[in-house]
Order: structure tokens, then C-alpha cells, then sequence
């Protein structure tokens, strides 16, 4: 079974934090606003939400990927 | 590329024999900066890329990492760029990455002004290997290695590639790879992030390898006279020679070409340095290291990790007896948070947080502590580039250190927010960086011509 995975572009990043709205539970932000992302596959009732939190990022710094599992 | 006739079952098990004066081999006691001293002293080196498929499975069978820093296996990095090639079926880029940013560091400048020639060696087998048709020397201008390099270039007859120089503004910053990719794209000498790896779309978006000078000349080498050669000296599991710039408060500051696993205390003594006292290993990104402890251990990746200390640069930095880490640490984690790119969080804000946190510390403010603790672990892993990472790795160690080592000179500093160090050593420019003299490595025997049976 394949699992997502957040990744994130910290260059294109602009700390809006939109991102830690949407995914509270694999989004926190450290103190000048910047995600820190859970490490991990996401758990799959998450998943539709942290499509809608790449979606919801202005600079779309946020990624979902998508890893095979072996 | 040579004059020589191809020899058709050139191969893995056909190396050329090496000359039997092959001792020192990056830095010779005679420099051959000439391509006809470099013919004389190697031979000549064949660069056909059917020969040169090869190369990988030997920089494999060598051992060989990268010496800008990071460490990554070159064999490994160049069958990456190979598959790309093939892949897209796009000519690959090499990138010799000459520029040596890191001002603790003097090895790559010493060896381009030494042997000029076998960077461009190396550089031209990548090329074959990988299959390049294009091959970029980065430099900072004013750079020794530049003129070096130049000339070295102008009378290198019937290369096989475009051969063109790069260069690259004397920021610590820009030589990290991805910036020289953006550099030459775009003019912007800025890390571009890893989101697409280099090895698949770098320059032009074509498969790109970028290596280091000393990396480039040991590949060279091997491209040369094979793994088995190169095993003549240093340990099994690290095989060959290595670079070392040792500076700071020591009489003779020098580029060292040590066999893997030489003995440190051995390796202090070629720049007369003390063998107590703290160094800074690794440059900017490295750790602190109480000499004493290490005095009997071999210079190796593995010997050195188990200290958790990894070679970085490849420079030793030693302080004076009544040096300050703490100090040398505030003003290093400075220069670290003004060199950066600021193109991300970590960089922006995260540096110079814990650069203000470690000079509070040094002024006595106590909370500081406290603070690089929290901040340490959140910066750590999440930059555009590894430069924040390098600099937590530093402000960690001397963390450590001041604690477990020091403890009563933090107390010092947190009562009275200074201490009677004198002035800092660890050199920021180039210019602070004495003229390193290239040090033979003969005095350091004891690894040589053992063929690898892991003893020193």
C-alpha cells in the first residue's frame, strides 16, 4: 500500500502558516511562523486534509508525496 | 587526450603501472604545475569514455567520499548521473567545485596551486565517465587556485570537453552546489534547494555533477592506476590519502597529504601544533575536539565518529591554551548567520537567534542556555541548503563542551560575562588564513606502503 508523506520547499516557504490551520495534527509552527512537519507517513484519515492544506498555501511550498512501500 | 595509442583491453584490471616515485601524491615536494612536469611525473592519462564506464564500480572499490564536506560516496554520486544521463538522454555537466568557502580550510587552493593538473584529470574522467560534454571549474576569482587553475587549462592540449571557468563571488554561501547550478543558470548565486536533485536536473536542466577539487584530483588518480593502487597506502576500510589543513594557534600552519588513519598526534606534529588544548574539526560546521583525547586515534571517518566528530573540510583549528570556544563559537555562529542566503526560515530567523543566544551566553545572560536548548533541535534538518544545520552542529558541540568540559569557565562567563581569553584565532577570510605551506607527508610513514591491513 502506498503512503503520503508531507514535504515541504523551505525556500519557497513565506510562513503564512495557512498550512498548520489545516493540518493541526502534522503541522506546527515554530516561532517565526515556519512549519514543522511530523516526520512519518500520514495517517490516511488525514489525508484528505493535508491535500487541502497544499492547496490552501499561497506559494504552494507544501508538498504531498506519494512513497511505494516495499 | 594523449598522444598514446588506446590500448583496447584497458579496463578494471588493466591499469596503467604507476612510477615507482609515486609517494606523495596530491602534494609533491616539487610542485608540477606545468602539464609537462604533470606528464613527467604521471604519465599520461587516457580518457575514453568507453574505458571510463569503469570508473564508477573502481571510485567504488576505492572507498573514495567527498572531500568538499559533505561525504558522499563519489562512485555512487557519478552512477547517478550516469543513469540520468541515460535516462533523458541529455549530456551530464561537471561542476569542479574549486572554491574551498570555507576560510578554516586551505587544502583545495594549496593542491590546485600544487597540481593543478590532476583536478583537471579528474575532472576530465568524470566527464568520460558520466558522460559529460561540458566541464565548469568553479573559482573565486583572486583565488591561488585560480591562476593556477587558468594557466593549467590553456596548455592542456585536445581536451575532450568544453572546458570554461566559473566565477563564483567570495560568499561562503554560494560554492554549495546547488548554488553553482543556480549560478550558472541564472546569475543568482543562491542554494536552489534539493527538490529536483542536480544529479538528474542541474545546468541547462541536464544531469550535473559537482565535486570538489581534492575529490577530483583522488579520482583522477584512480581513473589512473586503478583501486589496488590506491590501496597501496592508508586503511582497508578507507583506503588512499587525505588533505588536512591544520591553522589557529599553532607555529607552522599546513596542508598535510596524510594516508587515512595516521595517527593524529603525528598529523598535529607536521604543522608543530600542541597536542592538548581544544581544536575546531571540520571548519565552520565542525566540532569541538579536547586534543588530548584524540592524540592516539587515527585521522578516519570511523575513528573520528567515534568521537562524533566528522572530518567536515578536513580542517584542524586549534585554539591557543588560554583560547575561549565559547567566544570562538558567538563570533563563528555571527559570520554564519550574516553569510547566509536567507532564503528560508531556519536561515532568516533561526540563525541569528541562536547567534544572539550563544554571545548572551558568552555576556553571562544565563536564560541563553536555555534557549539554544529549545532552538538547537527546531533548526536543525529544516534549511534549504545544510548551512543552518552546520551551524547548530557547531553551537551544539560547543554546548557540550563548555558543559561537560568546561564547567568552570561557563561559570566564569556567567558570572562575570567575560573571560581573560585573548583575541580569536579561527580564521573568517581567506586573508586571516596564513600562507599554508604544503607539508610533505613524508613524515608521517607509518602509513605508507602497508597495503591496507586496517593497522597503522
Amino acid at each position: 500500500m502506498n503512503q503520503r508523506r508531507l514535504g515541504i520547499d523551505p525556500i519557497a516557504c513565506k510562513a503564512h502558516g495557512l498550512c498548520a490551520d489545516e493540518l493541526p495534527e502534522a503541522i506546527t509552527l515554530d516561532e517565526w511562523g515556519y512549519p514543522i512537519l511530523s516526520t512519518g507517513p500520514l495517517p490516511p484519515k488525514s489525508v484528505r486534509r493535508a491535500k487541502a492544506a497544499a492547496a490552501a498555501c499561497p506559494v504552494l511550498a507544501l508538498r504531498l508525496t506519494t512513497v511505494k512501500s516495499p | 587526450m594523449t598522444s598514446t595509442e588506446m590500448r583496447p583491453d584497458y579496463g578494471v584490471d588493466h591499469w596503467s603501472a604507476p612510477p615507482a616515485h609515486a609517494i606523495d601524491r596530491l602534494l609533491p615536494n616539487r610542485p608540477a604545475r606545468t602539464w609537462r612536469d604533470h606528464q613527467q611525473r604521471w604519465g599520461p592519462l587516457e580518457v575514453n569514455p568507453s574505458e571510463m564506464g569503469h570508473l564508477a564500480g573502481a571510485l567504488g572499490a576505492s572507498a573514495l567520499v567527498g572531500r568538499g564536506g559533505a561525504g558522499f560516496p563519489t562512485g555512487r554520486k557519478l552512477a547517478s548521473v550516469a543513469a540520468a544521463v541515460d535516462r533523458f538522454h541529455r549530456p551530464a555537466v561537471v561542476i569542479a567545485n574549486i572554491c574551498e568557502g570555507d576560510p578554516t580550510s586551505a587544502k583545495d587552493q594549496v593542491l590546485a596551486h600544487h597540481s593543478p593538473h590532476l583536478v583537471i584529470d579528474g575532472a576530465l574522467a568524470a566527464a568520460a565517465a558520466v558522460g559529460a560534454d561540458r566541464i565548469v571549474f568553479a573559482m573565486h576569482s583572486h583565488s591561488p587556485a585560480h591562476s593556477a587553475i587558468l594557466s593549467a587549462i590553456a596548455e592542456r592540449p585536445g581536451a575532450t570537453c568544453v572546458l570554461e571557468v566559473l566565477a563564483v563571488p567570495a560568499r561562503y554561501i554560494a560554492s554549495e552546489a546547488t548554488s553553482l547550478v543556480r549560478l550558472i543558470n541564472s546569475g543568482d548565486a543562491r542554494p536552489a534547494g534539493k527538490l529536483r536533485p542536480i544529479w538528474e536536473s542541474g545546468v541547462a536542466g541536464r544531469p550535473t555533477l559537482v565535486d570538489n577539487a581534492e575529490t577530483l584530483a583522488q579520482l583522477g588518480l584512480i581513473a589512473r592506476f586503478g583501486p589496488a593502487w590506491f590501496a597501496g597506502v592508508g586503511l582497508l576500510a578507507e583506503p588512499g590519502t587525505t588533505l588536512v589543513t591544520i591553522g589557529g594557534a599553532v607555529r607552522r600552519p599546513s596542508v598535510v597529504e596524510a594516508p587515512n588513519g595516521a595517527r593524529m598526534g603525528d598529523l598535529l606534529a607536521c604543522a608543530d601544533a600542541p597536542a592538548t588544548g581544544w581544536a575546531l574539526f571540520g571548519g565552520l560546521s565542525g566540532r569541538w575536539v579536547l586534543l588530548d583525547e584524540i592524540a592516539d586515534i587515527g585521522y578516519s571517518a570511523a575513528e573520528l565518529a567515534a568521537f562524533g566528530v566528522s572530518r567536515g573540510v578536513s580542517s584542524i583549528t586549534v585554539l591557543p591554551p588560554d583560547g575561549c570556544l565559547l567566544a570562538e563559537t558567538a563570533r563563528l555562529l555571527e559570520f554564519q548567520a550574516n553569510a547566509g542566503a536567507r532564503q528560508c526560515g531556519p536561515c532568516m530567523f533561526g540563525l541569528p537567534a541562536i547567534a544572539a543566544d550563544m554571545a548572551a551566553l558568552a555576556a553571562g545572560e544565563r536564560t541563553a542556555l536555555d534557549r539554544l536548548r529549545r532552538r538547537l533541535p527546531v533548526i536543525n534538518g529544516r534549511g534549504g541548503c545544510g548551512h543552518p544545520d552546520g551551524a547548530v552542529t557547531l553551537a551544539a558541540s560547543a554546548i557540550e563542551a563548555l558543559i561537560q568540559q568546561q564547567p568552570g569557565h561557563l561559570t566564569q562567563h556567567l558570572r562575570a560575562g567575560v573571560c581573560t581569553a585573548p583575541g580569536p584565532v579561527i580564521p573568517l577570510t581567506r586573508n586571516e588564513f596564513p600562507d599554508a605551506a604544503a607539508r610533505s607527508s613524508r613524515s608521517l610513514n607509518t602509513g605508507w606502503n602497508t597495503t591496507g591491513t586496517g593497522e597503522r
